[in-house]
Parts: C-alpha cells; sequence; structure tokens
C-alpha cells in the first residue's frame, strides 16, 4: 500500500460505522484489541488474587475453616476447609494465572498492543486480522484453563513448573485432565502470543512514521519491541516441551520418563530455556513503562537513553544462558551450574545500569508526585529489592540453602508484583486518559498506591525471613515441621498483609470503574509529554492520527532550552532561527 | 535478618554462611545507598514553582563507572562461591559413612549397607525416614528416587540436593554437633509432599556404637574392628 493509500484508508475508517460486533467485539482496531486484553487481564488478576488469598489463610492458619468458602463443593473444599490436594492446585493455578493470563496479557498484549502503533505514528498494526485472532485466541486459552477447575481430579496440581514425572504420570499426583487442559491452554495460548509477536515486530520495523529511527523510540517501545523477539523465540520452546508433556501422559512416549528411556531433567531444560526469558517478558515492558514515566514527571530527558536501549538487548541477550541457574540443585552437572552462576550475576550489570540510570534521571529534576509517578518510583525501588535478593540465589553455595524456600517466592514477588504489578498500576493511571479519554481520580489513586505500597512490603518483605529460616515453598501445613514452628507469627503476620494488600485494591477498582462513567473528560496531552500518542485525540479514532505525524527528535527532550515550556514534542518542528531565538531570551 | 537461619552443624556450613553474609553486606550497603539516593533526590528535587529541572542526557563517565564497579563485584563474588560450591557439590570425599537415600512418594527410604559397607547384600537395613550418623564422620549419600523427583534438605546442615528418578546422584555432610534434625523434602512430590520428612540423627561416637550394635548384633566385632583401622588410616 502506497503512503497516499494509507492515508486515505486512514480518514476513511474515521468516518465508517461499524456495527457493535465489529467495534467491540471482533475489532481489528489496535486500541481495542488493548483494551480487551487490559479486561481480560485485569479480571484473571482479580481471580489470581483470590487464589493468593487462599493460599495465605492455609499458611497463616493452617487447616482451619477458610472464611466465606462454604460453599466450594467436595471434593475440592470441605465446608470450608481445604484439602492437600486442593492447596496444591491453588497455588499451581495462581502461579499460572498470574504469570500467563495477567500479567502478561496486560503488559504485552494490552499496552503492547495499545502503545506501539501510536507511538510510532502508525494508524494500526502491520496485520489487524491477526491481531484480532491473537486476541481470541488468548480467551480461548483462557477458557480452556478456567475449565480445568470443573473437571473431575480438579485442576493441575504440580506447580507452574510442572516438573516431570509429577506431571507426567496421572497416578502420581492424582490429576487427570486437569493437568492435560493446563497443557493444552498453555499451548493456545503460546499460538496467541506467537501471532502478537510477529505483529509488534513487523510494525515497529515497518512502520515508525517519518524520522522515527530507532534510536529516537520511545524506551517502551524498545522494551516490548525486545520482548516480542524473545517470546517468538522463547514460546516454540514450550509448546514443544508441552507437547511432549501431553504426549507423556496420553500416549505412553516417556520423554521424561526413566523407566521408558527418558529424562527427567530434560523438562526442566527445555522449561526454563523458556522460563528465565519468561521472567524478563514480564519485567521488560514494565522497565519501558518507568522509563516513559519518570522523565515526565521529573520534567527531564532519561538520563543515558542508549545506555537504557543497550542494556535491554543485554538483557534479553543473556537471559538465553542463564536458564540454569533454576537448576543448581537438580542433579544437573555441578560444574555446570558455575558457569550458569557466572552467566547469572552478569545479568545483574544491566539491570544495576538500568537503576542508577533511572536514578540519574531523577537527579536535578523537577519532579511531580502524581499517582502514575508514585507507582513508577515504587517499580524502580522494589525492582531495586528483587534484583538485590537474585544475588543470593546466583551464588551457588548459598542457593543450596535458599533454593525451594520462601527466599525464592519472596523474589519472585519482588520483581513480579513490587516490579510488573506496579508497573502496570503506573501504566493504567498514566494511559487511562488516552485509552479512555477520561482522567482518573488522584486522591483515590494516592489512597490506592499507599495502601497497596505498604501492604506490599508488609506481605513480601517477611518472607525472606521465612526463607532464612528456612522455609519450604509449596507446603501446605509448616506446622508439621519443628524447625518452622518458630516461624509460625511471620506467616500469620504475612496473611493479615496480604489480606490488607487484597483489600487495598478495592480504590482502585472503584476508580477504574467510576472514572470511565464519570471521570473528567481528558484533554490531548494531559501530562504535557512528548512522546506521539499525546499527539492524538484522547481516544483516539480508527487510524489514530489526522495525519501521519513527522518526527523531529527523540522521546525525552523535557526543560530543553530551545523552548520556553519545560517540553518538547516529538513532532514539534522547531525553525532554526525560532530556536535560536529561545536560547538568547 | 541472617539469625534467623536454624543453628549450623556441619563443616561446610559455616563457609556457607559466610558467603550469605558477605552477600547480605554488599546488598545491604547497595539497597541503602540506593534508597537514600533515591529519597534524597525525591525532597532535593521536588517540584517547586518557579524552577525548571536541570538538561542534561547522561554522563559518560558516571555510567562507566556504574557499570564497572557492580561487574568486578559479580565476578569476585562469583569466585569466591565456585570454591565453595566444588567443596560442596563437586569433590564428593569417599566418605566414612555411606547410606543410600531414596526418596518416594512420601517417605525417605534410608538403605543402610551394613557392616561389609557394600549396597545390595545380605546385612542391608532399610529403615523408612531415619537416618543414624556418627557426629565428625563424613557421610556419603548416594540419592536416588522411585517416583517423581524429591528433594532431599538438610537446613541444619545446609545441604539440599534433588533426588532424580532413573539416576543416582552423590552428595555428602559431616555433622558438627549431635542431635535430632528434620530432613524435609523440599520439591513438591504430590499431595503428601508437605509433611514428607524424616529425621537425622546425630551420634556421640559412643551412642553410635551403641546404635550399630543393636542394628547388627551379629557382625558387632567385625564392624569394630573395620571402624578403627579406618580412624587410623
Ligand atoms: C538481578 C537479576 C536477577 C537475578 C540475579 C535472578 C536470579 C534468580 C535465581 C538464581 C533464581 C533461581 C533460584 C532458585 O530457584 O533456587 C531465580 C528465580 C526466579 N526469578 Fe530471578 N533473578 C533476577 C531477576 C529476576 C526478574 C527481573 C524476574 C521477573 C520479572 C525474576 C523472576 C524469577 C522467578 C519467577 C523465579 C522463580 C521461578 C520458580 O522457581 O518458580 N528474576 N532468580
Ligand atoms: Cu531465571
Ligand atoms: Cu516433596
Amino acid at each position: 500500500m502506497s503512503q497516499a493509500a494509507v492515508a486515505a484508508h486512514g480518514a476513511e475508517v474515521h468516518h465508517e460505522e461499524l456495527g457493535f460486533w465489529r467495534r467491540y467485539v471482533f475489532s481489528t482496531d489496535h486500541k481495542t484489541i488493548g483494551r480487551q486484553f487490559l479486561f481480560l487481564g485485569l479480571v484473571m488478576m482479580l481471580l489470581g488474587g483470590i487464589l493468593a488469598l487462599l493460599v495465605r489463610w492455609e499458611l497463616g492458619w493452617p487447616e482451619t475453616r477458610v472464611p466465606l468458602m462454604g460453599w466450594v463443593p467436595e471434593p475440592f473444599m470441605y465446608d470450608g476447609y481445604m484439602g492437600p490436594e486442593f492447596y496444591n492446585a491453588v497455588f499451581t493455578m495462581h502461579a499460572t494465572i498470574m504469570i500467563f493470563f495477567a500479567v502478561m496479557p496486560i503488559l504485552v498484549g494490552g499496552f503492547g498492543n495499545f502503545l506501539i502503533p501510536l507511538m510510532i505514528g502508525a494508524r494500526d498494526m502491520a496485520f489487524p486480522f491477526l491481531n484480532m485472532l491473537s486476541f481470541w485466541v488468548a480467551v480461548v486459552a483462557g477458557v480452556i484453563m478456567l475449565a480445568g477447575f470443573f473437571v473431575p481430579g480438579g485442576h493441575a496440581a504440580t506447580g507452574w513448573t510442572a516438573y516431570a514425572p509429577l506431571s507426567a504420570v496421572p497416578t502420581y499426583s492424582g490429576v487427570d485432565w486437569g493437568q492435560n487442559l493446563w497443557c493444552l491452554s498453555l499451548i493456545v495460548l503460546g499460538i496467541s502470543s506467537l501471532m502478537g509477536s510477529i505483529n509488534y515486530i513487523t510494525t515497529v520495523v515497518n512502520m515508525r512514521a517519518p524520522g522515527m529511527t530507532f534510536f529516537r523510540l520511545p524506551l517502551v517501545i524498545w522494551s516490548l519491541f525486545i520482548v516480542a523477539i524473545l517470546l517468538l523465540l522463547a514460546l516454540p520452546v514450550l509448546t514443544a516441551a508441552l507437547g511432549m508433556l501431553l504426549f507423556d501422559r496420553m500416549a505412553g512416549t516417556s520423554f521424561f520418563l526413566p523407566e521408558g528411556g527418558g529424562e527427567p531433567l530434560l523438562w526442566q531444560h527445555l522449561f526454563w530455556f523458556f522460563g528465565h526469558p519468561e521472567v524478563y517478558i514480564l519485567i521488560l515492558p514494565a522497565m519501558g513503562v518507568a522509563s516513559e514515566i519518570l522523565p515526565v514527571f521529573a520534567r527531564k530527558p532519561i538520563f543515558g537513553y542508549r545506555a537504557m536501549a543497550y542494556s535491554m538487548i543485554a538483557i534479553a541477550f543473556l537471559s538465553w544462558i542463564v536458564w540454569g541457574h533454576h537448576m543448581f540443585q537438580s542433579g544437573m552437572n555441578p560444574t555446570l551450574g558455575s558457569t550458569f552462576m557466572i552467566t547469572t550475576m552478569l545479568i545483574a550489570v544491566p539491570s544495576a545500569i538500568k537503576t542508577f540510570n533511572w536514578l540519574g534521571t531523577l537527579w536535578g529534576g523537577d519532579i511531580h508526585f502524581t499517582t502514575p509517578m508514585l507507582n513508577a518510583l515504587a517499580f524502580v525501588s522494589m525492582f531495586v529489592i528483587g534484583g538485590l535478593s537474585g544475588i543470593y540465589m546466583a551464588s551457588t553455595p548459598v542457593d543450596i540453602f535458599i533454593h525451594d524456600t520462601y527466599f525464592i517466592v519472596a523474589h519472585i514477588h519482588y520483581v513480579v508484583f513490587g516490579g510488573s504489578v506496579f508497573a502496570i498500576f503506573a501504566a493504567v493511571y498514566y494511559w487511562f486518559p488516552k485509552m479512555f479519554g477520561r482522567m482518573m481520580n488522584e486522591t483515590l489513586g494516592k489512597i490506592h498506591f499507599w495502601l497497596t505500597f505498604v501492604a506490599f512490603n508488609c506481605t513480601f518483605f517477611p518472607m525472606h525471613i521465612l526463607g532464612v529460616g528456612g522455609h519450604m515453598r509449596r507446603i501446605y501445613n509448616p506446622l508439621q515441621y519443628e524447625f518452622l514452628k518458630p516461624l509460625q507469627p511471620i506467616n500469620e503476620f504475612i496473611s493479615i498483609s496480604a489480606i490488607c494488600l487484597g483489600i487495598a485494591q478495592i480504590p482502585f477498582i472503584v476508580n477504574f470503574f467510576w472514572s470511565l462513567a464519570f471521570g473528567r473528560k481528558a484533554e490531548r496531552n494531559p501530562w504535557k509529554a512528548n512522546t506521539l500518542e499525546w499527539d492524538a485525540p484522547s481516544p483516539p479514532p480508527h487510524g489514530n492520527f489526522e495525519s501521519i505525524p513527522t518526527v523531529y527528535r527523540g522521546p525525552y527532550e523535557y526543560s530543553s532550552p530551545l523552548v520556553p515550556e519545560d517540553w518538547l514534542p516529538q513532532t514539534r518542528r522547531l525553525a532554526p532561527e525560532r530556536a535560536a531565538a529561545a536560547t538568547v531570551s | 535478618m541472617l539469625r534467623w537461619l536454624p543453628e549450623n552443624v556441619s563443616t561446610y556450613g559455616e563457609k556457607i554462611d559466610g558467603i550469605f553474609y558477605l552477600i547480605y553486606y554488599i546488598t545491604g550497603a547497595t539497597f541503602v545507598l540506593v534508597t537514600a539516593l533515591l529519597v534524597a533526590f525525591l525532597v532535593l528535587y521536588r517540584h517547586r514553582p518557579g524552577r525548571k529541572a536541570v538538561y542534561t542526557h547522561g554522563n559518560t563517565a558516571l555510567e562507566i563507572t556504574w557499570t564497572i564497579v557492580p561487574a568486578v563485584i559479580m565476578v569476585v563474588l562469583g569466585l569466591v562461591s565456585k570454591a565453595r560450591w566444588d567443596e560442596v557439590k563437586v569433590d564428593i570425599p569417599r566418605g566414612d559413612i555411606q547410606v543410600r537415600v531414596t526418596g518416594k512418594q512420601f517417605n525417605w527410604e534410608i538403605l543402610y549397607p551394613g557392616p561389609d559397607g557394600k549396597f545390595d547384600t545380605e546385612d542391608d537395613l532399610q529403615i523408612d525416614n531415619d537416618l543414624h550418623v556418627p557426629v565428625g564422620k563424613v557421610v556419603r549419600v548416594a540419592l536416588r528416587s522411585k517416583d517423581v523427583i524429591h528433594s532431599f534438605f538438610l537446613p541444619h546442615l545446609r545441604l539440599k540436593q534433588d533426588t532424580v528418578p532413573g539416576r543416582e546422584i552423590l552428595t555428602w555432610f559431616e555433622a558438627t554437633k549431635p542431635g535430632t534434625y528434620e530432613i524435609p523434602c523440599a520439591e513438591l512430590c504430590g499431595f503428601g509432599h508437605s509433611g514428607m520428612k524424616g529425621t537425622l540423627y546425630v551420634h556421640t561416637p559412643e551412642d553410635y556404637a551403641r546404635w550399630v550394635a543393636e542394628k547388627w548384633p551379629a557382625q558387632q566385632a567385625r564392624l569394630g574392628t573395620k571402624s578403627e583401622a579406618e580412624a587410623r588410616g
């Protein structure tokens, strides 16, 4: 399609009236698809959160009646009491849902879809139909996953890591169709992500507006672009592994079963070859979001733009050669463990670079504490804790002790909740005006932030202590162990904090829906930001821009001496003489 | 925070804890530094009317510094860690005592080779979940699994090693203090994972001899000479 045809197409679509179904349900508009992914992810996050509270209840007050859960039928719960089988399914599904159906859909599916065309100055994705398909395939995956709760034998109960042979032989875990559906769902979800990632890569490479060079891309686009490449390369490995697992379960192939000549550790290698890039799939977009929001509210260019982009590339590259750090104690050749330790230690370096660059961005700034900014700042400081705790586990001898303890659980949550989820909140508060054309309420936003921040730390920081005390993960009743009994008050404290953390989300839900309907109408550029999405109306119409913008500079020209105001949009053309005058005056 | 570590009763445990403390100080200092800077910047550079932010895109010297310094720290930490790791997991000593521990849903089968020191012979003795060892002797453990992956965890000895069906994995420890310690399973292994645990009995030499005498009354004499010979050699 020629440039003129694209423009004509955009203008024509702008006026075309689409029916309800094409507009809201089977839409090919990247913005609608982005919003759909966001809703899907938020709903699933709520479900995942409820499952987490069940886990916490069990650990805080083991083998007692769970309040409000009397309605769950046998054999899952017995008049509100849960058994170990159900407990295992609950934490398995908590992690599965949070990782695959909440954080990934929101950050990659939701914001990826919404932001990529808008921020590179395109009218839509390269393959709008494929994009729509990718959302609906994800819905199918979600339905299959949820169906697992209702099959006899219950849902998958082998952890989100599904280590074989436990996961490969139905009698070992006592779960039959639950685990099959779990595999099937993730295979289908993998197809959805593949479609999405091909789309993202093509769009970023081919559809950038005139003047939008790679080094003028906003960092969040860099992060999503890198994530798409990671997805493209990592997910097929998981899909293949899941296929093999299904064959082992249903066709007697024994890929992972030693009796039939298979190898249990093969599953772990395949899983973590996917799994470690996966954790970076969860965090890179979050880093991108923080890199977007900090400059806007510090009114300052990002510190070390190129270092930020290169360090994300370095992280992506290194993430392929560290997977063995999940297997130090697995029986893998211990000498190989040392190699993986060194690569793992190295991946802390680009993480450190990013942190210091964020600090550099704040230095000398003009900092406005809006709700998106507070959440972005929380992201930075919580990511620091999560990154530092990774170093303990990267050290192989220390990992001997803390592997499979609550220390790992603390680490995971500092990076995935403290990192990714705070970034999700930051992104929702920041882009809500563009997505829905209305502002969110700042007061409610701040209440939500502070309650969440405090409750989050009370919930997850003490888990480091449990881990240091040797508390294993994935156990149903810590009181079965003498050496864990002194830790029980900490478990109770954590569970109470977790309940508070859940309650702290109510202001967010209220704010979200209230603002959707009654929020103050948003102007085009409420935050006075530079990137292209703020050049489009709020919310942008089908086709996004009145005319395709031309880009003159990088995305972070805040407080530039060239202009009197403290922002300088990427699209604003400065006449050379005016620029000169501005510096003189 | 590290005072919550269970009491250490193994020879290499102290060295592992040493690295634990080293990392604790390094990460603690980093955390304090970063957080102090963050808070200071937030206070110093909060919005005040009429002030504009500093316009800068970075500082190469600074950026090189904060790349090199963490890289050097990490590499040093890696080298220190490798030495300890090799001691625990790579260079497995022959051992004064041999046992075979087999994980199965949901027990540890402990197999003692008996006085002849060889497994799969007449005098072998299997006891579920109870592991008896003498203090101050190197115990070499051969780990196996009958069904799924389990993880042999001795929190007080700073030892953890998964057991994998289809292979035998060797590991070792030397206890420094008599007492009884729990042996939880640390890898999810099914509905009975929680509560899958054994007990490690670390005996004084006299108690251990008594226990052996009780279990293998016939060969008591032979065993006595053997262990004396070993002690001298
Ligand atoms: C400084 C960078 C990091 C280092 C050095 C690091 C190191 C590690 C190590 C060594 C483990 C395995 C521990 C064990 O099981 O014994 C681990 C587990 C894990 N890490 Fe990290 N990590 C880092 C950053 C991240 C980030 C950014 C994320 C996610 C956004 C993440 C998510 C996870 C998760 C989910 C697990 C646990 C997986 C499981 O067993 O279920 N990590 N990390
Ligand atoms: Cu990893
Ligand atoms: Cu177990």
